[in-house]
């Protein structure tokens, strides 16, 4: 195969003139999904790192077995379950409400798992001097803690947020038309591979600022642990 | 029948559980293959990468952090994708299973060098110059003093983005190789039941909870306390 033949069928001008506007509409849901899980996983994480302050064993065995089961099931396992599965009970659920299920459970349980690190790195001593000047439990944790908490697993955060946002690639699967599943739709109709691969291109210019500035942090905090 | 009966007879029916478990445990067993040999290839290529960007050549090391990058950046489903559907356009045709590995492979070398990267520079250089000046070459400088006190450092993290990365094995599903998922999907569609998916969720529990747990440990464990 020469030069040529590889150039058509990976980086086919023509393809990508036609296949355009469906990439470009694939890559809106992917924002639009990224735009509504991130926020869902992050709502899910604040309450599980919430609970996880409560000291009763009650309340704890049951957290840590809920947020070690959903990071043990892997997010497509729960998402076709969702999708596939709820049908069966009786719930008929569209691909962006088996999506926002199957990723509130499991990126929440992640973003649980670090912030509830967070909130455990912020020393006992800043919860005390905060309520003995009259906060409450409620005011002391949204103002005082929280804020550290965040600051503290930053990194963690990011580089998680990174994750869910390349994890969308999945609601392909569930035939949500998003940019990979577009991707796969015009290769399929072109027989070329040019569309995926502009798809890659795609993922690459809008993640690789992120992964740059995650190097930098992970280098530094573990630079930092000697 | 009641609620509860018609949920029993859809998610955990004995005779259609009895039907399809052989090949949950057929699935279960390719699952497992598939992620050593992702763990194998993917480790040894990041720490290869890892040694070979502590020799210091500029090209060379862009061309390191230009890959590390790109398997950072993308989802792993559009490189599956991409090697899957795309390569055959290249007159390569590679099968589901060598797909999946390949690229999973790809994306665990790249985190697990940024993170052997980054264990190797958080070696003291005084390490690096004492080992130097008794005599040492670069390579057993590298092997007897900076490495073991590199991987300490890396283990927790590592061991989490290996976890991470190997439950993406179910990706493979999409391109047809038979493993927990794809085996419980096919199960699902000739047995219009969802009991093989409940199966399938249990068989993934099975074998990642242990290791959810035990990377939980390792965390604690190996964490650096000073």
């Amino acid at each position: 195969m020469t030069w040529a033949d590889f150039t058509l069928a990976f980086f086919s001008l023509d393809i990508l003139r036609q296949a355009w506007p469906i990439l470009l509409s694939g890559l809106v849901q992917t924002l639009l999904l990224s735009a509504m899980v991130v926020p869902l996983g992050l709502l899910g994480g604040v309450l599980l790192a919430l609970l996880s302050t409560v000291r009763s064993p009650w309340v704890r065995w049951p957290l840590m077995a809920w947020v070690d089961v959903f990071r043990s099931l892997p997010p497509l396992v729960l998402l076709v379950f969702v999708y596939a599965g709820l049908p069966f009970a009786g719930l008929e659920v569209s691909p962006w409400g088996a999506v926002a299920i199957g990723f509130f459970l499991n990126t929440g349980a992640y973003y649980g798992e670090i912030l509830r690190a967070g909130i455990e790195s912020v020393p006992a001593g800043q919860v005390e001097a905060a309520r003995s000047t009259g906060l409450s439990r409620g005011q002391a944790m949204a103002w005082v803690v929280l804020p550290q908490a965040v600051r503290n697993v930053l990194p963690d955060l990011i580089s998680n947020t990174l994750e869910v946002v390349k994890l969308t690639s999945i609601a392909s699967v569930v035939a949500l038309p998003e940019l990979l599943f577009q991707a796969r739709q015009a290769q399929s109709v072109t027989f070329n591979a040019t569309p995926i691969m502009a798809a890659a291109v795609a993922y690459f210019v809008l993640l690789w600022p992120v992964v740059r500035l995650l190097s930098r942090l992970e280098n530094r905090q573990l630079a930092g642990r000697r | 029948m009641t609620g509860w009966e018609r949920f029993a007879d859809s998610f955990l029916n004995a005779r259609v559980a009895a039907e399809y478990l052989p090949k949950i445990v057929e699935g279960f067993g390719l699952t497992v293959v598939l992620a050593l040999c992702i763990i194998a290839a993917g480790l040894t290529a990041g720490l290869a990468l890892a040694v070979l960007r502590s020799l210091g050549v500029r090209p060379l090391n862009w061309l390191i952090i230009f890959a590390v990058d790109l398997f950072r950046a993308l989802p792993p489903l559009v490189v599956i994708a991409l090697l899957y559907f795309g390569l055959p356009a290249a007159g390569l045709s590679l099968s589901g299973f060598a797909a999946a590995w390949l690229a999973l492979s790809l994306v665990l070398m790249a985190f697990s060098e940024e993170i052997f990267w980054a264990g190797i520079t958080a070696v003291p250089k005084g390490q690096w110059e004492a080992a130097r000046s008794t005599g040492l070459g670069f390579l057993p400088t590298l092997r007897l003093v900076v490495l073991p006190q590199a991987l300490r450092i890396t283990v927790p993290p590592l061991t989490n983005r290996t976890i991470a990365i190997t439950k993406n094995t179910a990706l493979a599903s999409v391109v047809a190789v038979p493993e927990i998922l794809g085996a419980a999907q096919a199960g699902v569609s000739f047995g219009f039941n969802p009991t093989p998916l409940t199966l399938g969720a249990a068989a993934y529990l099975v074998l990642f909870l242990p290791v959810v747990v035990l990377g939980r440990w390792v965390e604690t464990r190996f964490a650096w306390k000073r």
